[in-house]
């Protein structure tokens, strides 16, 4: 899709993109129960609804060759049963050419076929992959150029931080972003694997001590969805939960960060050592504002750089509150 | 002096944990009581302990694999009710750290310890008679492979009684299974048991795989395997090449817990994705050790209640190699969102495609069997029609799983466990259900009472459904595995309908225990005096049933794949030979191989609790002991033919005897 700047108002889902997606597969999808429930088939952007359209497709590929054998199956059973004597019986049928040729490549065919769709949405659906605009099926906005935000998130026992590095503020269990605008998400783990994941914006990816992976995801329709950790990684696991709001307009994003900013709290190190405390069922909380870069030093922490980052935290313990965190990605020589 | 173990280690604030222990032992106490006052410790020592006949260790195998199907399913009925219940406001009654054990002791059971054992145990009774041997290539080592599994279902057990099991799924990944965030024995439980019982299948591996390929009868050539055979040599295979792996990955865990190594810590250069690596490098082959010996039971079950000659054969030989090969290079689809790039991701998702090939081969092959057929249902055959119709859902699920794009989203969710609980049971355990009926008159002489059996079908059938339908529901609506409690009202009546299944397989369960007391009861009635009590086509119904302990009186000669039907169908008789019998050389029995078992189990608890002098009185007994055993030279015997020749003669005779009866009854 062409862009053309100024077609759209900033904030409106327009109808073209998803709309334009609406394939017969989705709308099966509303015949079904699930239609109408939370949950990934009822998904609420692009990645989700590309995710969705894939699940149809394949089962619908697959379904070509499991109804015929199910009722084949059924069929032959109850037609061949020893009390019909209208059957005939062939105890000798072993081989027939065209029949084992035909049972290969059937099989074949659809493998060949779903190979190739695994192929190209696998390049299309890479987490990694920044979604481009046309992709995620939005007009874009003039005004904020509609370029990525960038979010940072560390799994920790059992909560999830959220740091917006250009914003400088930070949360727990509570993530926003303007609806229609991607999210580039950088994600690692303070403590055990997690998996970070919004079943109703699609992709999921693991978070891992030491490690960065990414996640491109876009909200198209404003809401407020359910994120958790798909991963099972402690006793409070079933309580790491988060809120995903995609407000509705760029505005609406901005009146949440004045919101989060007007906590006043810091996200120093006295903050990141009393959130390295194992807690469960922790209540959103906001950081107005970000100390250094604490994501990097997530990271630094595991990859031979532990110590100083121990020692940074120590040392930034007993330092007045307020004063910059020394060392962050060095050795700081502080604390014992 | 006594390590870790203490007081606290038992789990008095826990009444379920209690309750169970105590219905445990009540339970021990009780059969050993009955044994006692039978006086049959002597019957059983001879005949049973010490036995190296494959058939009796079959047997043994499969009793322990019915018996942990008990316990497993407890766990199972447990999580169903606790996540019934613990909907929006609610937590249920299972703490996480009481449910977290819950679920991970329910795979680790049902994997190590119910489907392993049942796969063993069928090998381990069928595979020597199809092939025409006396016995496997190492008697001895079966027996210890057997106590090996044996005291390692004694050890999980006990985690019940001393300090809590694992809490972190079945697989234990680290860093959550690493000494930092589980301290306690719980994971090192997981470990010896994992450990020591791998061992043992390890060597059930080389056992059958050198089985089959040098003590095939005479004629039986490669492609006049039976199937199942097939099934097993490639099994075989996938054991001897998995499972070093597993061992090796638990070795490496347990370096890093007693030792203070890093292999799969956070910190100091640690790699947690290299362990979720090496253990599905073992994982991923052995679900196809799971299954390939239940096609090979559906394979036998098909053509003879179908009294048709399998369609397909070669297609079916290759088909299933085609799968053993290609099981070995899709681990990754395990984890496709670790993180790794579009390429690879899109390889190991194509790679997992491909397996598809081979497997629908197969269902079309069985159905092509069916066809043209003369379709009797027992229970096998119903267990097999079952098995068609859930599995060719179980594999599209499985498909579906394998597009990167779509894992993506149904990834660790309930559609997952929907998935595999639909190919497991839906597949492996129908398979092992099918085999044990089928083979349960050759091993006992009497065959299983068909209207419990078929009762026990119907209300697993439709459990597995009402069970498992509703999670891969769940799944689309994002649920989870493995969570304890849940806040989306959505969920719940779903999870109502998977408990109402659960209680439905209960049902199921309960009739297969009622069928093996009537059975019992009623045994003259159903007693197998011919051998072959469904009109078989392979050499185990040639003999009687039970086969004398020697299996064959002479060794067939082999002209097809199917020698019993080709010489029923000649007229002929497949023994010549009914006198001028040649001795018969066996081997042993030995108590070794129990005593191995007995001191791997003392040094599994005692690496467990960290009491390490006594590991090394359990290693220096295991050491010694099979020094014992290597120094002993009276290891064999042979039977001498006026033994055969009455033995032989005491069977065609009450054939005979059965046949004057029908005659008289005309």
């Amino acid at each position: 899709m062409r862009l053309t700047p100024g077609s759209g108002r900033a904030g409106r889902v327009p109808a073209g993109g998803v709309l334009r997606r609406v394939s017969p597969a989705a709308l099966l999808s509303l015949a079904l129960p699930l239609g109408g429930c939370e949950g990934v088939l009822n998904p609420m952007g692009a990645v989700g609804e590309a995710e969705r359209t894939l699940i149809f497709t394949a089962v619908g590929l697959m379904l070509l060759v499991v109804v015929p054998v199910i009722v084949l199956t059924l069929w032959f059973a109850w037609h061949y049963r020893a009390s019909n004597t209208r059957a005939r019986y062939l105890p000798d049928f072993h081989h027939s050419t065209a029949i084992e040729i035909t049972v290969w490549a059937v099989p074949c065919l659809i493998i060949a076929i779903l190979g190739y769709i695994t192929f190209e949405t696998t390049h299309s659906l890479d987490p990694y992959r920044p979604l481009t605009t046309a992709e995620a099926g939005v007009v874009p906005d003039p005004a904020a150029a509609n370029k990525p935000l960038e979010v940072e998130v560390v799994a920790l026992d059992w909560k999830w931080l959220f740091i917006y590095p250009e914003q400088h503020v930070a949360t727990i269990n509570e993530v926003a972003f303007p609806v229609n605008r991607p999210v580039d998400f950088v994600i690692t783990s303070d403590t055990v694997m997690n998996s970070f994941f919004i079943p109703q914006l699609g992709t999921q990816i693991y978070a891992m001590a030491g490690m960065k992976t990414q996640l491109h995801l876009i909200a198209n329709k404003p809401g407020t969805y359910f994120g958790q950790s798909a991963n099972f990684s402690g006793d409070g696991f079933s309580d790491m939960h988060f809120n995903a709001i995609a407000t509705a307009t760029p505005a609406d994003f901005d009146t949440w960060l004045d919101h989060v900013r007007a906590s006043g709290r810091a996200l120093d190190a006295g903050a990141i050592a009393e959130l390295e405390k194992p807690t469960i069922a922790v209540p959103a909380t906001y950081f107005g504002s970000v100390e250094g870069n604490p994501f990097q030093a997530y990271i630094d922490k595991f990859m031979g750089k532990g110590e100083a980052m121990r020692d940074a935290m120590h040392g930034a313990d007993a330092a007045p509150a307020g004063e910059t965190m020394p060392g962050m990605s060095g050795h700081s020589g502080m604390g014992n | 002096m006594l390590g870790k173990l203490n007081w606290s280690s038992i789990p008095f604030d826990n009444p379920i944990e209690l309750g169970a222990v105590a219905f445990m032992g009540l339970v021990v106490l009780a059969v050993l009581a009955v044994v006692t006052k039978a006086k049959a410790w002597g019957y059983l020592w001879t005949e049973w302990l010490t036995s190296v006949d494959h058939k009796k260790i079959g047997v043994m195998y499969i009793v322990v694999a019915f018996v942990m199907l008990l316990r497993g399913f407890a766990d199972a009925i447990m999580m169903r009710s606790q996540l019934a219940l613990a909907g929006p406001g609610h937590k249920g009654y299972l703490p996480p750290e009481h449910y977290d054990q819950i679920f991970s002791a329910h795979g680790t059971i049902m994997i190590f310890f119910v489907a392993m054992t049942f796969v063993i145990g069928l090998m381990n009774i069928a595979t020597p008679l199809q092939i025409g041997a006396r016995d496997v290539a190492f008697p001895f080592l079966n027996s210890v492979s057997f106590w090996l599994t044996a005291v390692s279902v004694g050890l999980i057990n006990l985690s019940l009684a001393l300090g809590a099991f694992a809490r972190n799924g079945w697989l234990e990944y680290p860093p959550l299974s690493g000494i930092q965030f589980s301290p306690d024995v719980g994971v090192d439980y997981w470990i010896w048991s994992l450990q020591i019982s791998g061992i043992g299948t390890l060597l059930t591996g080389v056992n059958f795989f050198v089985t089959i390929l040098k003590m095939r009868a005479p004629g039986m050539t490669f492609f006049r395997m039976p199937v199942f055979v097939w099934t097993i040599l490639c099994t075989s295979v996938l054991i001897m090449a998995a499972f070093p792996v597993l061992t090796v990955t638990l070795t490496m865990l347990s370096l890093d817990r007693y030792l203070g190594f890093h292999f799969f810590t956070n910190e100091l250069g640690g790699n947690q994705m290299m362990y979720v690596n090496l253990i599905w490098v073992w994982g991923h082959p052995e679900v196809y050790i799971l299954i390939l010996p239940a096609f090979g039971v559906f394979s036998e079950v098909t053509s003879t209640y179908s009294q048709k000659r399998l369609f397909g054969y070669t297609s079916m030989v290759w088909a299933t190699i085609a799968i053993t090969v290609l099981s070995f290079i899709v681990w990754l689809h395990h984890f496709f969102t670790m993180g790794s790039g579009a390429n690879v991701n899109a390889f190991f998702g194509i790679a997992t495609m491909i397996i598809a090939v081979p497997t629908g081969v197969k269902i079309f092959n069985w159905l092509f069997t069916i066809y043209g057929g003369r379709v009797t249902f027992q229970t096998p055959m119903l267990w097999t029609v079952g098995f068609m119709v859930t599995f060719s859902i179980g594999g599209m699920t499985g498909v579906m799983l394998a597009v990167p794009g779509i894992d993506f989203v149904l990834h660790n969710s309930l559609f997952l466990i929907a998935h595999f609980h639909n190919v497991i049971i839906g597949g492996a355990v129908f398979g092992y259900l099918a085999g044990v009926t089928y083979w349960f008159p050759k091993v006992f002489g009497f065959k299983l009472d068909e209207k419990w059996g078929k009762r026990a079908f119907w209300f697993w059938l439709t459990g597995f459904y009402f069970a498992f339908m509703p999670l891969y529901v769940l799944g689309f609506l994002g649920a989870t595995r493995r969570m304890q409690h849940y806040d989306n009202p959505a969920y719940t009546p779903w999870m109502h309908i998977a408990l109402f299944g659960a209680v439905l397989i209960m049902c199921g369960i309960i009739c297969q225990l009622v069928q093996i007391v009537v059975s019992i009861r009623h045994r003259a009635e159903l007693a197998d005096v011919t051998g072959d009590p469904w009109h078989g086509r392979t050499l185990e119904w040639a003999v009687s049933s039970p086969p004398p302990f020697y299996n064959f009186a002479t060794i067939p000669e082999v002209d097809s794949a199917e020698p019993l039907w080709t010489a029923k169908n000649r007229g002929e008789i497949i023994f010549h030979t009914r006198d001028n019998y040649q001795p018969i050389h066996m081997p042993k029995n030995t108590a070794a191989g129990l005593f191995i078992g007995i001191f791997a189990g003392v040094m599994g608890f005692a690496l467990i609790w960290s009491i390490f002098w006594l590991a090394a009185i359990g290693l220096l007994g295991i050491m010694f002991t099979l020094i014992i055993k290597t120094c002993n030279d009276d290891i064999d015997y042979y039977v001498q033919p006026d033994e055969v020749a009455r033995i032989q003669n005491a069977h065609y005779a009450r054939i005979d005897a059965l046949a004057s009866e029908k005659h008289y009854a005309d």
